[in-house]
């Protein structure tokens, strides 16, 4: 122990303890001991677990036992690209993440608006608090909560009877994954827009103002180019998580509401066919990629 | 490391695999698998002191676990498996030196006998084997050849439920939940066996496609199925993958027809919903758990031990009554009136040969028919076609 100590690299100490002077002479040692253990982790865990992944998705499983047979091939893409019905999965994923991304952003934007331009402080916190307030409850619990208001006998179905309406039976389609994904992921796109409305410089809004532009122009023309690198930023989260998930369409989509997540849950969790699932797991890794080229080009990482 | 162990384990595999195909035999007699000529022991020896299981949830409750543990000083260490081929994997070489049995049932089975991870089993050894159902003594799910891959547990039907206020007319065919004018109201089970469910169907409504065994599918007889299941998929409001889905959405009246356990039917009537359950005019599929012994199970006798007390009459008639199934064992029925009367007839426990004689019990589909062609379809084109049906 004492030895240790002896040896470890005090933080001031002049020339006098060799490993400072050999640090000095080597500046860019220092930073490279630091970041050598969380490279190294994401290396092995992130990188690593990807390129299993895309290795994986080239192999095969023996049909009858279920086990992996390491021959190299491209059936599982070929499967994917040529079956009708996994292009109807993954051109749902994609629609469904969008539609999931634009609510939110319409959505959101007003909200974060006022929170980060309009709120007082006090109201501020109180709004934040409102925001983040379902991130503490679990997210099954409030996949469950939905099914409860939506399905046939549920609350919303209660209320529009109880005020003479038709019942909507929404419960179980594409439309009840819609309102909780839109739900569930709203969060995440409030805090970066509002982190990137709470930036714009209020002088610029003052000079707008001088210059004789309106309301509505000063909204159009200042704050929401300044804004959106934060809603593209947001709808990075909304969209790769909708993109992802399986447990929401698992549990309020109906018959024909199968996404790519759930059709990788089934190819692992029932199939047992690894790497058809990583096959299948590539495809929302390239959209991903495509998207945040996108993304780049306007400016998103800046707001993040 | 994480490359080494996995290419190690990969290796394995295919060992195996490889094994798997040296067999290949076909005529009368079925093919035989990589575990046959282990000879089962003799006679059961004093207990290792720890059992590890795979298990179906609810299949080693502490209420009969804990007297088990008493009397053999075993300690019962469950997983509970999500699903068969959950269970399929975690039994991948022989269970791996880790696991000693598996609750498997019928469509995991074959894969696990055919894999080599199980291995044959002394029925002799189970002093309450005689007493068990004709039937489930050697379903060929679990046995081959005369060669015994295990020792039944339990069974039940996959019964036809349905609201009664919706159906005043009980449905008396499985035309019903394919039937356009039930558009909304109907649900089935989200698995890929329920491929069979509408293979039997067919087999009533369309002979002409010659369907025998509803697990033994040709091409043209697996399309028309798979062409059945995916109209039906209009009618479909919601597939139920765990039995409390299904009841949910009965007790909400967001189905009203569907394929079910007895255990729905017996939990939504004990919460006073207005439900029945049938069996068709064209039978219905089942399935049938058994417990097997992995080939390189670590603690045999206690495996032997739990074997032997599990299929005690007692113990049977405990574990069907908790979780809603029913008995191998034909003297379960008193037990099962004593804790709870009625419970024999409601679960079946007392069902007559002809009540068998309707049930196609769950068995892995495999590329190889009854009559040794290798024309039928196997169990993963069943898993993407489902899949497709589904969309």
């Amino acid at each position: 122990m004492a030895v240790e100590a002896a040896r470890r690299p005090r933080p001031k100490g002049g020339g006098a303890v060799p490993f400072s002077a050999f640090f000095w002479r080597f500046p860019w040692l220092r930073p490279l001991l630091l970041l050598t253990p969380p490279l190294a982790w994401f290396v092995l865990v992130y990188f690593a677990s990807l390129v299993l992944l895309l290795i994986a998705a080239f192999w095969t499983t023996d049909p009858f036992t279920t086990q992996i047979v390491q021959i190299w091939n491209t059936d599982n893409f070929q499967t994917i690209f040529n079956e009708p019905t996994y292009r109807t999965i993954i051109s749902r994923t994609v629609l469904m993440a969008a539609a999931v991304t634009a609510t939110d952003a319409v959505l959101a934007f007003p909200f974060a608006y006022f929170m980060a331009r309009v709120a007082s402080r006090r109201m501020q916190t109180l709004l934040f608090a409102a925001v983040l307030l379902p991130l503490w409850a679990s997210y099954l619990a409030r996949v469950y909560s939905w099914i409860l208001i939506l399905n046939h006998d549920g609350l919303l179905n209660w209320s529009l009877q109880s005020i003479g309406l038709p019942p909507a039976n929404i419960g179980y389609t594409n439309v009840a994954m819609w309102l909780v994904f839109s739900y569930i992921w709203l969060p995440f796109m409030i805090i970066p827009t509002y982190a990137a409305l709470e930036r714009v410089p209020e002088s610029l809004v003052e000079a707008a103002s001088d210059l004789g532009a309106r309301r509505w122009r000063v909204l159009r023309d200042v704050v929401l180019p300044l804004a959106l690198p934060g809603v593209v930023a947001g709808s990075i989260f909304t969209f790769s998580l909708t993109l992802g998930d399986y447990i929401t369409p698992i549990l309020v989509g109906g018959a024909g509401s199968s996404l790519i997540g759930t059709v990788v849950y089934s190819n692992v969790g029932i199939a047992n066919n690894i790497p058809f699932a990583a096959a299948m797991a590539m495809i929302p890794i390239a959209i991903m990629a495509v998207y945040l080229l996108i993304a780049q080009r306007l400016g998103a990482f800046e707001a993040l | 490391m994480k490359l080494g162990s996995l290419a190690a384990v990969l290796a394995v595999l295919i060992g195996l695999t490889a094994c798997g195909q040296t067999s290949t035999g076909g005529g009368a007699t079925q093919e035989q698998p990589p575990t046959a000529n282990i000879k089962p022991p003799d006679k059961v020896g004093p207990g290792e002191g720890q059992l590890n299981l795979i298990a179906w949830e609810g299949y080693t409750d502490v209420s009969w676990v804990k007297a088990f543990t008493q009397q053999t000083s075993c300690v019962v260490n469950a997983k509970y498996a999500g699903s068969s081929d959950e269970m399929v994997s975690l039994m991948k070489d022989g269970g791996g030196g880790q696991w000693d049995m598996v609750s498997a049932s019928g469509d995991a089975d074959l894969r696990l006998i055919y894999g080599g991870d199980v291995k044959p089993m002394n029925t002799g050894l189970i002093p309450d084997w005689p007493s068990f159902d004709e039937y489930f003594k050697s379903p060929p799910y679990n046995t081959i050849n005369g060669i015994h891959y295990g020792i039944s547990l339990q069974w039940g039907p996959n019964v036809l439920l349905y609201n009664t206020k919706k159906f005043p007319n009980p449905p008396t065919s499985w035309s019903a939940v394919y039937d356009p004018s039930n558009k909304g109201l109907v649900t089935a089970y989200d698995y890929p066996i329920t491929i069979a469910d509408g293979a039997l169907y067919l087999s009533k409504s369309q002979p002409s496609l010659g369907i025998k065994d509803p697990y033994e599918l040709t091409k043209k007889q697996f399309d028309a199925t798979v062409a059945l299941l995916t109209q039906q998929r209009q009618l479909i409001n919601k597939y139920w993958a765990l039995g409390s889905d299904e009841i949910t959405l009965f007790k909400n009246n967001d189905v009203f027809l569907g394929a079910a356990w007895p255990y729905q039917t017996g939990q939504l009537k004990a919460s006073g919903a207005p439900v029945e359950e049938t069996i068709p005019q064209e039978g219905a599929t089942g399935w049938g758990d058994t417990w097997m012994l992995a080939t390189k199970a670590p603690h045999p006798n206690c495996a032997y031990l739990w074997t032997q007390y599990v299929s005690t009459a007692k113990v049977q008639a405990e574990q069907a009554l908790f979780y809603g199934e029913t008995p191998v064992n034909t003297k379960a029925c008193a037990q099962m009136e004593a804790l709870q009367a009625g419970s024999c007839a409601q679960y079946h426990a007392n069902a007559s040969a002809q009540y068998f004689s309707q049930i196609k019990f769950w068995k892995t589909p495999i590329a190889t028919c009854d009559d040794g062609s290798k024309n039928c379809i196997p169990y993963d084109q069943w898993v993407s076609a489902w899949t497709t049906i589904k969309g």
